[in-house]
Formats: structure tokens, C-alpha cells, sequence
């Protein structure tokens, strides 16, 4: 079976530094995976590599199957990226950070009128077209990315800490557009550091330390734990890793 | 399986659209190409002037005598020297050029028109201010000019007298180009080059910059985006600015410092937009360098300046050791003054600088592929 995402043994230095140590996970299409993490912990640098922002050190990774250093060029085609600092040019508008896009990866004109249509539909932009990216707020701006990103129809969809900085109510609308992307059958990479969003993943992967600790779907791994949910697994793995023990969030005076 | 494209035509027109936008949107990076020419062109066109003329001069005369006023008046006379005072010791004089007060001071001794009168060896002092070597050549040689040709006219006088005639051999000279020899007319046609060049590649050295100092950058990695099509379709909306700086600047030379374009003007216009996106290619060079906007700039003065002495804007390239003269032959703006130059002053037509076009072609294709390489599509 040909998976969405299959990394092998994937590792990256900088320097004397390993930022990811020697990682292997596969992710079956159609699913979507959360990849959790403190911070500094390697998530952005496996994200970017798989991206082909960055050049593995050592190992390989695979994109619907094809290498992502060895046809860098066909992945760009099949990954729709978000980063943490939503990449909109400020000073374009709605509308034309839109246009760019559908320009840059060649939609033809009927095709480009219909995806923008579908995307501010979706993305809840409607009325904000010619706004410039820089006047709107957060939830706004996130939404415009997840727009840019997806205007090809990209098969994995990678968003690093999408939601960070976002409120509640636009995080849930974003989730529930990842949700029906998802049932549509795109897959999602998605990092986050809210643990109900991970608790709507299909499959959750730990890395502490540069390693990948645990991967699996969130039910199986409380479950597993005998835990409450998966914020007390989280606390749990890194307790363990750093023979640390750290309290209650509710403080009692 | 779909062939790989090279150069996608509609990705190279949605980067050109998206960056006209952007500095259609930008109130100081449209204002800047349209200030800076005006400026640098008015500012520098009246600031750089070799003409040496009306320097001031402290006469101390002992002679005091109809022959030594008739002297200083053909100094006068040069339209070089402008007496300010007669002082009455040489103290008097170096005083004055210690000071500044004057450039230059003219010692006339005690026996001068005695010894006019009886054929001796006539002995006067000209003292120059040399801290500007441009200015005391100029002074020098007119002053020693100045002083044969009264001393000829005085010893012919005085040996027809006594019946001698003596055979003359003169020189018939011919000024060029700029009979004159205004250096205005130097300067000027020189000086679209050099506010061309320092405006356009600071256009472009910030264009990449931007991207990445916004982080947009790796927006754009994750894309099938190719370097090439990035780098040549950021350069066109500059490349407009660009030749609109060129026709307001060849505006300014001719409507307002009367400069008569002897070449043909199309000739000049052509020429001008290859130097154009030679320096813009330049700027999109040093970008491919820069980290940060702060970086770009200071790497743009890093190589723009030395261009300025360099490349013949100011001095002749035949007076510079050799090795400089190498090395500003890899500074694109020496092969625009010749175009310029030869154009606007001599009226030359392209048989005479098609070579130095070609070399301006050269440079602009071996800048924008080594940019082109240069800009890798990975961050690390």
C-alpha cells in the first residue's frame, strides 16, 4: 500500500546540533495526523524536510510515494504548506494573495475563478475580498492561508501550529474545515500544541528530544496509558523522558 | 508523465503582477526613483565642476611701476585669477593661503620693470595652493602661460627696437567635442549613468530581501516556483522604473543644462535600458547575498562606490595603474560612460560602441544566471 506520508530513519544536523534524530513513521491517506511536541523539539525541521524547505541529513522520506529530495520539484506540486507565520503578503489583498498563488501554480482561468470561489466559501472570507492580508485579524489571516495553500488541490496538506495565537471560535472553524478536507481525502500533517485538537486527530506521533517517541491513534494511546486524556500523556512522556515531575495546572492557594 | 517545464510563462507574469502591486502600494519605493534622480542630478551636476576659474589672488608688488600693473592685468585678463587685495610683504601672502582667504599669491620683485627695460632676466614668484591638485594644475599652467606670452610680447617689443626680428613658431590647437571644455559637458552625460546605476540596483538589491525578511520566502519554496522565474519576473516592474528614470534624467540633461544630444537619441535610449537591467540584474545579485535589508544595503555602497572613481565618471581611466584599469573593466557603468559619452558629446553611432553594448548584454545574462543558481530553493 502506498502511504501518504513514509519516512525512513529521517535525520537532520545542524552543525554539531541534531534537530531530528533518526525518525520512521507512515501515514496512510485520508488520515489526519498529529504531530506533537514541545517546543524545539523538531517538529518544524521533520515538517520543512518533508516540505523540501530543507535537506535531510541522513534517511528518506516519501510523498504520495514519490522522494522528497530526489523529485523535490513534483512534491511542491502535490503538498499544500502552511507555516506558523502565515506567509500572506501584507500588502496584497484578499483577493490577490489569492490570485498570486493560482497564478504560480498555473490554474487556468475558469479553474481559478471556481477554486477561489470554493476557498473563501469555505475559509468564511466572503465580504473580506478586497481587504489587504495585513488589516485582517488572526483567525482572519489564518484562514486566507489555509486558502492560499489549498488552491491547488494539493493531496497532504502540512500545517505547522496553524492555530497558534488564533481564539477558540475560529479554531473551531478551522477544524472543522481540516475535518471535511479530510473526508474529502486529503490527508493532513498538522502540528499543534492544543491537546483537543490532537484528541481529533486519527493518528498522533510524540517527538521529545529530536526522537519520535510514540506513534498511534489518541484513543489507543490513553487508553494505553490509563490516562485521562492526552495533555496528561503529554506531561507523562516528558516527566519520564527528564525524571521530572511537574504539578498541577490549577494552582490551590 | 507531464514534461517538465523549464520556464512557466504564466508563473513569471503572476510574480511580475503580484510585485507591481506591491510597489504600487509602496508610497516610498515609488517616490524614491522619481526624488533620487532630481536630487543626485541637480546636487551632483553642480557640485562636481573642474572649471577652474576666477581664483583668488593676493598681488604683493614692489616694482609698483606702469610694466608690473600691466602684469597682473594680463593675469586678470586669463579670466583665471581674480586679484582680492596688494598686500605689502610675502608674509602678507602665506597668511592668506594659510587662511584660505586666497589660492594663489604673485610676488612682483623690486627691479621688475628695470630689468624689462634693460633685457635682464625677469624674475616674478607664483605661489599656488596645491591641497587641490585639479585647481593648481589649472592655476599653474595658465599662470605660467600667462607669464611667457607677456615676456615675449616685452622682449620682441625690445628687440625690434634695437632692429632684431625674430621667427615665430606657433601652434594651431583644436578642441573636440567641447571646444569649451566646459566640464559640464563631461560630467552631465556621465552623471545619468551613475544616478541610473545607484538608484535601479538599489531597487532590486531589496527585492529578494523583502521576501525574505517577511518570511514569505518560504511560501514561495514549498511552490513549483523556478528561481528564474522568480528573479526575472520581480525585475520587470523595476525595469519600468527604471527606463522612466532614464527618460527623466535624459529630460533634465537636455531641457534644463542644454546639453545637445549629437548622436541619435534613440541610440542613447536603447542603450540606456540594457545598462538598466544590467544594474537591476546587479541589485537582484546582491540580494541573493543579503540576509536582511541591512545587509543588502551595505553590500550595494560596497560595490557601487569604488564605480563612482573607478569607472571614469571622474578621472580618465588612462591615468589609472593598470591593474584598476582591469578591474574597471568588470564595472558595468565604464562601458555606459563610453556609450554616453561617445553618443551625447562625439555623436558616434553604434559602429563605434556596439562592443561596448555587447559587453552590457554580457554582464546582464552572466549576473541573472549566477543569481539565478545563487538562489537556491532551500533555506539551509
Amino acid at each position: 500500500m502506498e502511504y501518504a506520508i513514509e519516512v525512513q530513519n529521517l535525520t537532520k544536523k545542524f552543525g554539531s546540533f541534531i534537530a531530528v534524530d533518526n525518525i520512521s513513521f507512515k501515514i496512510p491517506k485520508g488520515c489526519i495526523f498529529g504531530f506533537l511536541g514541545p517546543n524545539g523539539s523538531g517538529k518544524s525541521t521533520t515538517i520543512r524536510m518533508l516540505c523540501g524547505v530543507l535537506r535531510p541529513t541522513s534517511g528518506v522520506g516519501y510523498i504520495m510515494g514519490k522522494d522528497i529530495v530526489k523529485k523535490a520539484e513534483e512534491v511542491r506540486q502535490i503538498i499544500g504548506y502552511m507555516s506558523q507565520k502565515f506567509s500572506l503578503y501584507e500588502d496584497l489583498s484578499v483577493d490577490e494573495n489569492l490570485d498570486f498563488y493560482a497564478g504560480i501554480y498555473e490554474l487556468n482561468k475558469e479553474d481559478r475563478a471556481k477554486r477561489k470561489n470554493d476557498l473563501m466559501n469555505m475559509a468564511n472570507l466572503i465580504g473580506k475580498e478586497k481587504s489587504l492580508a495585513g488589516t485582517l485579524s488572526g483567525g482572519w489571516k489564518q484562514r486566507l492561508a489555509l486558502g492560499c495553500a489549498l488552491i491547488h488541490k494539493p493531496s497532504l496538506l502540512i500545517l505547522d501550529e496553524p492555530t497558534a495565537g488564533v481564539d477558540p471560535v475560529s479554531r473551531r472553524m478551522f477544524w472543522g474545515v481540516i475535518q471535511q478536507l479530510a473526508k474529502q481525502g486529503m490527508t493532513v500533517l498538522v502540528t499543534t500544541h492544543y491537546m483537543d485538537e490532537a484528541e481529533s486527530c486519527d493518528i498522533v506521533g510524540f517527538i521529545f528530544d529530536s526522537k519520535l517517541i510514540e506513534i498511534a491513534p489518541p484513543k489507543e494511546i490513553i487508553k494505553r496509558e490509563n490516562a485521562r486524556n492526552l495533555e496528561d500523556i503529554f506531561i507523562n512522556f516528558v516527566e519520564r523522558a527528564t525524571n521530572t515531575t511537574f504539578g498541577s495546572m490549577k494552582f490551590s492557594l | 508523465m507531464q514534461i517538465k517545464k523549464l520556464f512557466s510563462f504564466k508563473r513569471f507574469l503572476s510574480i511580475a503582477k503580484k510585485e507591481f502591486i506591491q510597489v504600487k502600494r509602496d508610497p516610498v519605493s515609488l517616490r524614491i526613483p522619481i526624488i533620487m534622480p532630481l536630487v543626485w542630478m541637480f546636487l551632483l551636476s553642480y557640485a562636481i565642476s573642474t572649471d577652474v576659474d576666477k581664483l583668488s589672488t593676493i598681488v604683493f608688488d614692489q616694482s609698483k611701476t606702469a610694466e608690473s600693473q600691466e602684469y597682473v592685468e594680463k593675469f586678470v585678463a586669463s579670466n583665471y585669477f581674480v586679484v582680492k587685495e596688494y598686500v605689502s610683504s610675502e608674509k602678507e601672502i602665506s597668511d592668506s593661503i594659510d587662511k584660505g582667504v586666497a589660492k594663489v599669491g604673485l610676488i612682483i620683485p623690486p627691479d621688475f620693470s628695470k630689468n624689462i627695460k634693460n633685457n635682464k632676466p625677469l624674475q616674478s614668484q607664483l605661489i599656488i595652493d596645491g591641497t587641490e591638485p585639479i585647481t593648481a594644475r589649472a592655476a599653474l599652467s595658465c599662470g605660467v602661460m600667462v607669464s611667457d606670452v607677456y615676456l615675449r610680447d616685452k622682449t620682441q617689443n625690445t628687440l625690434k627696437k634695437i632692429g632684431i626680428s625674430q621667427s615665430n613658431m606657433t601652434i594651431s590647437t583644436r578642441v573636440w567635442y567641447n571646444p569649451n571644455m566646459e566640464s559640464k559637458l563631461f560630467i552631465i552625460p556621465g552623471l545619468i549613468g551613475l544616478v541610473l546605476q545607484n538608484i535601479t540596483t538599489f531597487l532590486t538589491a531589496f527585492a529578494l530581501v523583502k521576501e525574505r525578511e517577511r518570511g514569505t520566502i518560504e511560501q514561495l519554496i514549498v511552490t513549483p516556483i523556478k528561481p528564474t522565474e522568480l528573479i526575472l519576473g520581480k525585475l520587470v516592474p523595476y525595469i519600468i522604473i527604471g527606463f522612466a528614470d532614464l527618460i527623466l534624467l535624459t529630460c533634465i540633461a537636455v531641457l534644463w543644462f542644454h546639453i545637445h544630444i549629437m548622436g541619435s537619441i534613440f541610440l542613447l535610449i536603447i542603450s540606456g535600458l540594457i545598462f538598466v537591467i544590467c544594474s537591476l540584474s546587479l541589485g537582484m545579485l546582491l540580494s541573493t547575498f543579503s540576509k536582511n535589508q541591512t545587509q543588502a544595503l551595505l553590500l550595494s555602497v560596497i560595490v557601487l562606490l569604488p564605480s563612482v572613481l573607478m569607472s571614469g565618471f571622474m578621472f580618465p581611466r588612462e591615468a589609472m595603474p593598470q591593474v584598476i584599469c582591469w578591474i574597471s573593466n568588470i564595472i558595468p557603468l565604464t562601458y555606459f560612460l563610453n556609450i554616453t559619452r561617445g553618443v551625447v558629446l562625439k555623436g558616434i553611432g553604434i559602429t563605434l560602441i556596439w562592443n561596448d553594448i555587447i559587453a552590457l548584454c554580457v554582464f546582464t545574462l552572466v549576473i541573472l544566471c549566477i543569481a539565478s543558481l545563487r538562489f537556491k530553493k532551500y533555506l539551509d
